[in-house]
């Protein structure tokens, strides 16, 4: 087990590697100059500017600054913001948090919907209650975490008052109203992405345990005298979960790049809405450091989605 | 422990009342195309410490017989029109599913088709032996678990105490029927209904496995209800035998008068399809079959089920459908073929 993690580590470099060339080169590639802002500054002259750039060396071959970014990022060195003049591991610890604690609230949010709304909806199926949770999960999944979103703050911050929407990061009070009033404005965020997550799970977990159900063990369950809860838990759940498990870890990369979009609409600072401003900037280190993050999340998801697979089904060896 | 496991769980010989009575059992299932007659009317009884085969073709009815005694046939669709089930006496058909829980595994233990599937892939054989054993005797975990062992030395599995840690794929088709064999005694039940367990078998193995069921027999003295469709199987296990046809029973006798003066047409038709190797050698005779195939239980044809198929059939055939009775002492037959069926 530890040997197999250590090898899918090691596989996780390459990987890295490649998908850090690759965003270079699109960087690279794409219009626009980071200098921009220097360089439409009337108050330095040319030859300063030109300095500057060959200091920075923007105007070397893409490989030689691949290579030079490449070593920098080893060193533990990724760089400052163009824009915000901050390095970018700081602009980037200061909003992770954010991100984080919204995205684990909505996933909690997503799989405390979907896992008894599922199970109960495939355990009888095609009844009132499945029906219905079939239609909203369907409604749910199909409208788009923006619409929703601004939904939401139409209706529970400009109609009713009663949410802010505007996420902030610098609430000034302290103890319990601090509490209060982070809780208060993660409630929208958390909501549209939950529920939005938890809609797509929902259909998934009940296909899931509907595949199970009619399994001959389960049969032979009920044979051996256990009470319906327990055959359900135990021998239907159980095993239902083995494919859950995989598709919601594999799915995290998915959910961060929805939780981009709900953080801009909710001004929430994450690394999302860092992300993005960036990208509006051309601000190149910022651009790169995140979405290398965002690269590196994706690697370590999937290799949990299969180390928790192993663990949940005895029948995978990983040796 | 073991001694408790090896002594006959009762011996109540004076007790005439059979363990099993089946009454008129009719078994519906509700299709998009109508109502199909799975089980029409069937009357099966086993008496404690008896071997009792229900043979029959694919469709008859048999599976669906054996698993309404446990109520294990979904319901809906199905559902159970009329006929009782009667336990030592005790009619299961009105039973809450309460009650029903305390009967499966405690009482009446069942061994399915098969055993590739049977068992739940994620647990150890040991926890799910384990599972039925505190389900029903509320012992300790570990307890348990060393019952579970015993059941899987008793089933004759090597190493059982080792074996009780590995999971359903770690044993192979014929040893995984062993350990449904163990996990459907583990409670000692009066009854072991047996649902055609040697059929997704190889050969070598169906005859370990029904020399296993025969040997637990001796050994806890529970009765067997085994449902099979090979006739062969019947021959070398049963002591009584009920031979099934399209939903309902055609004859019922002794193994020994079964073979000997088989009475319904079906019957004979059966043994007559059983390949004999001293035939093949000396005569070059085909292998008879019987003609046709099993009529739809969606509509089932008036009068007798068989009389399309039936060498002997003749105008009254169809008429109306012949009952049971009994042709010679504890030999019954549905065929108006013989005189206790005329008027």
């Amino acid at each position: 087990m530890t040997n197999y993690v250590v090898r899918r580590l090691l596989i996780a470099i390459p990987s890295l590697l490649g998908i850090s060339v690759i965003l270079f080169t699109v960087l690279a590639l794409a219009p626009g100059d980071p200098f921009e802002e220097l360089a439409t500054n009337p108050a330095i002259p040319p030859d300063v500017r030109a300095a500057l750039r060959a200091s920075l060396g923007l105007d070397d071959p893409v490989w030689t600054r691949y290579f030079s970014w490449l070593t920098a990022m080893l060193r533990g060195d990724w760089g400052y913001s163009f824009v915000s003049r901050v390095n970018v591991d700081q602009l980037i610890l200061a909003r992770l948090p954010t991100t984080l604690a919204i995205i684990g609230a909505s996933q909690v949010l997503a799989l405390a919907i979907a896992l008894p709304v599922g199970v109960m909806a495939a355990t009888r199926p095609y009844s009132v209650f499945d029906q219905v949770a079939n239609t909203l999960a369907f409604i749910g999944f199909s409208l788009p975490t923006f619409f929703t979103g601004l939904l939401l703050i139409l209706l529970f911050s400009i109609t009713l008052d009663w949410l802010p929407f505007v996420y902030r990061a610098d609430l000034t009070s302290t103890g319990w109203t601090w509490w209060g009033e982070q809780i208060r404005q993660s409630i929208m965020p958390v909501a549209v992405l939950g529920l939005f997550q938890g809609a797509a799970w929902t259909r998934f977990v009940r296909s899931a345990v509907l595949d199970v159900i009619r399994l001959d063990h389960v049969t032979t369950a009920r044979a051996k005298g256990l009470p319906e809860g327990s055959v359900t838990l135990r021998h239907v759940v159980r095993n239902a979960l083995i494919p859950v498990v995989t598709l919601v870890a594999l799915q995290m990369p998915t959910v961060f790049g929805g939780a981009i979009v709900t953080e801009q609409i909710f001004r929430v600072p994450g690394i999302g809405s860092l992300l993005i401003s960036a990208i509006l900037a051309n601000d190149t280190p910022v651009i790169m450091a995140v979405t290398f993050v965002f690269a590196g999340l994706v690697i370590f998801f999937n290799l949990l989605a299969d180390v928790i697979y192993g663990w949940l089904d005895p029948r995978i060896s990983y040796s | 422990m073991s001694e408790a496991l090896l002594a006959p769980s009762a011996a109540p010989a004076r007790d005439t009342t059979p363990l099993l009575d089946i009454r008129g059992l009719k078994v519906h299932f509700k299709t998009d195309d109508g109502m199909v007659r799975a089980v029409d009317g069937v009357d099966i009884t086993a008496n404690r410490a008896e071997t009792v085969c229900v043979v029959g073709e694919s469709g008859c009815g048999k599976t669906v017989t054996a698993k309404t005694v446990l109520k294990l046939i979904d319901m809906p669709p199905g559902r159970i029109v009329a006929g009782e089930i009667r336990f030592e006496g005790r009619d299961l058909v009105p039973l809450p599913p309460a009650e029903m829980r305390k009967i499966r595994a405690k009482q009446i233990g069942f061994v399915f088709q098969e055993p590739m599937t049977s068992l739940n892939p994620v647990y150890t054989v040991g926890q799910q032996i384990a599972e039925t054993v505190r389900q029903h005797e509320g012992l300790s975990r570990r307890a348990a678990l060393d019952r579970a062992a015993e059941m899987l030395r008793l089933v004759n599995i090597p190493n059982p105490q080792r074996r009780v840690q590995d999971y359903p794929h770690q044993f192979s088709g014929g040893m995984r029927q062993r350990v449904m064999i163990a996990m459907a005694l583990s409670c000692n039940p009066k009854l072991l209904i047996a649902d055609e367990p040697t059929t997704a078998l190889d050969v070598t193995i169906q005859a370990q496995i029904l020399d296993l069921l025969d040997e637990m027999k001796q050994r806890l003295g529970m009765a067997v209800l085994l449902i099979t469709h090979a006739m062969g199987v019947v021959a070398e296990v049963a002591q009584r035998v009920v031979v099934m046809y399209a939903g309902k029973v055609v004859e019922e006798a002794t193994v020994e008068a079964l073979f000997a003066t088989p009475r319904h047409p079906y019957t004979q038709g059966l043994i007559r399809s059983i390949p004999r190797i001293d035939r093949a050698a000396s005569v070059h005779a085909r292998l008879e079959a019987i003609p046709g195939t099993v009529p739809s239980l969606l509509n089932p044809p008036v009068g007798c089920r068989f009389a399309a198929r039936c060498r002997h059939a003749m105008p009254d055939c169809v008429a109306a459908e012949p009952p049971l009775r009994e042709v010679a002492p504890g030999h019954k037959v549905a065929c108006i073929l013989y005189p206790e069926h005329r008027p």
